[in-house]
């Protein structure tokens, strides 16, 4: 396969990613694209392609929505072609849009993954009724409650770390007008009297249900100076899956993440990921899961990821060695099929020295990472301030 | 045109799905096996392991599965949360808590409920015993088991649990590739 670089020209997103009750599928996703756009000083004329992701269809009811979607995406006579990795689409989508200019296919990429979560009930459409089986499925949070039990019992971490995440996350978004929650007064008492909503979850430590989309211009080498704002290079990009169940599969840590990470960082020279990544974008959807993916991705040994969270080290407001998720994170915005996409283009932006308020002093290098399905799919990009 | 009109913010448009889902080869025994109130599992000879529900793959070694074995109905509880929020669709009132439960003679956990017991009580380790419906509702379906319930046994430790499991494994392995040779 050719080994064209690929640039990060534009990032759009839409205006926060709230509730949403007057305005359609196809205005959301047009409002992120032509952010996008913009951001790059394009035309829809300069795309040649058009990938797009979302995660089940049963999040809106609207089956083969890029069907429905492609015109407002400009995609009319244009190759359109839809990902779909449940929760970890955003970051399969970048990465599959990029291994199109990657490949020298084409010159231009439009890229842009939504959620319009207000449209139906993801704790319904993540409970379906299975065939033989009694229906007891209780949403995302219900699949990941087990999980995290288990991370606690096995670090023996204390159990306020959970509430911590909760909070940095929070006050990082305060600093980012995109995110759905903007909290300023949470603190780990508000944390730890929310709800219990699957034991050892809160609500506070649980995501919102949000509505937004997220797009990215992603152009060849050639083409990545119609923009007066510097790209993003990509660096190195890796997905890896596994199925749902087997016997004996390790939950915590699974076999795909490690694999995925390993893969990742081959390819950008990366040996020490705290040390030579200036932030990280990672999908943390329910708070413990920063802990868990701590370890998993190699930014602290097994066992001893909590202890980044509680000594500071993830948090740019106490200026950490290695912050994570400065735009909030999934805790504070989670319009699902876009969030993976939001890690992948908010690591752009921090590259880019275009953060603004969230902005890492100086970051050069970034990994955005996504997940989804039971733990089971992963999508990390690394990218560049320099051409790779 | 003038287009000055109250934006309308949400209106119901319902989706129902009804299906009709065709038993493959390998869970029809299964299938007639709950009927009768017996669990069965899949033997893979790839791995030695046990699979469960037998779906006629090993997820593991891709290879197809048909030799059955038959599964206790008493189990261990490997993973679990208690549900605190009403889900769409579901007829169940929380709290509720569903487990994950290794059946003795399996390497792979399923879900189902936990009662009989306090919230509290319930936790990694404890040992679990089926509540089946009456035989007179028996369908095809795992639904046969109402819930499960604790056996007042000691809690187990499940990392000992999983070695144990594995070393069974292995050994069925060796035995099956013996079958071959022979």
């Amino acid at each position: 396969m050719s080994n064209h670089r690929v640039a990060i020209c534009g990032v759009g997103q839409t205006e926060r990613y709230k509730t949403k009750l007057t305005c359609s599928l196809a205005g959301l996703v047009r409002e992120a694209a032509l952010n996008a756009l913009a951001d790059a000083g394009c035309e829809w004329s300069d795309i040649d392609a058009l990938i797009i992701g979302k995660a089940p269809d049963m999040f809106e009811g609207v089956v083969m929505p890029e069907a429905y979607l492609a015109e407002a995406l400009g995609g009319v006579n244009k190759p359109v072609i839809r990902v779909h990795t449940a929760g970890s689409v955003g970051g399969s989508t970048a990465i599959v849009a990029a291994n199109h200019i990657k490949s020298g296919l084409f010159k231009r990429v439009l890229t842009v993954a939504f959620e319009k979560q207000s449209e139906s009930n993801a704790h319904w459409a993540l409970s379906p009724s299975m065939p033989f089986r009694p229906h007891f499925n209780s949403g995302a949070g219900g699949m990941f409650a087990p999980v995290i039990r288990e991370y606690m019992r096995r670090s023996g971490a204390p159990e306020d770390v959970g509430c911590q995440v909760a909070v940095k996350d929070r006050l990082h978004a305060i600093k980012n007008p995109h995110a759905h929650l903007h909290l300023p007064d949470i603190d780990i008492d508000t944390v730890k009297n929310s709800p219990m909503l699957w034991e050892p979850t809160r609500f506070l430590e649980s995501c919102p249900s949000s509505d937004g989309a997220c797009a990215m211009v992603l152009a060849a080498e050639s083409h990545a100076d119609t923009s007066t704002h510097k790209p993003a290079w990509v660096h190195a990009m890796a997905m890896r899956s596994e199925p749902s169940f087997y016997p004996w599969r390790e939950e915590v840590n699974p076999e795909a993440s490690r694999a995925c990470a390993k893969d990742l960082y081959a390819q950008a020279g990366i040996t020490q990921p705290r040390k030579q990544l200036d932030m990280a974008e990672v999908y943390v959807p329910f708070s413990w899961f920063e802990p868990i993916w701590l370890e998993s991705l190699g930014f602290a040994e097994s066992g001893q990821g909590w202890r980044l969270t509680l000594e500071g080290a993830t948090s740019r407001d106490q200026g950490g060695d290695i912050p994570w998720n400065c735009s909030g994170g999934v805790l504070s915005s989670n319009p699902i099929g876009a969030s993976g996409m939001i890690r992948f283009a908010e690591a752009a932006l921090q590259v880019r020295g275009m953060a603004d308020q969230r902005q890492v002093e100086g970051a050069k290098r970034a990994l955005g990472h996504a997940y989804g399905g039971h733990s089971q799919f992963f999508a990390m990009w690394i990218v560049g301030a320099t051409k790779p | 045109m003038d287009i000055d009109l109250d934006p309308i913010e949400q209106f119901d448009a319902p989706i129902y799905h009804r299906y009709h889902a065709t038993s493959s080869r390998a869970i029809t025994p299964f299938l007639h096996a709950m009927k009768r109130g017996e669990i069965l599992g899949h033997l893979s000879t790839a791995t030695g392991k046990v699979l469960f529900p037998p779906l006629g793959a090993c997820p593991e070694s891709g290879e197809a599965t048909h030799i059955p074995v038959i599964l206790s109905d008493t189990g261990t509880v490997i993973g679990f949360t208690t549900v605190h929020l009403p889900i769409p669709g579901s007829k169940l009132v929380p709290p509720f808590t569903v487990a994950n439960i290794l059946l003795d003679g399996a390497d792979q956990a399923c879900s189902h409920l936990i009662s009989e017991c306090d919230i509290d009580e319930v936790a990694i380790g404890m040992r679990v015993l089926a509540v089946w419906r009456p035989a007179e509702v028996w369908n095809n379906s795992l639904e046969n088991i109402e819930y499960f319930k604790p056996t007042g046994e000691p809690l187990v430790d499940i990392d000992a649990l999983q070695q144990q499991c594995l070393a069974k494994a292995e050994q069925r392995k060796e035995a099956a590739k013996g079958g071959q040779d022979a």
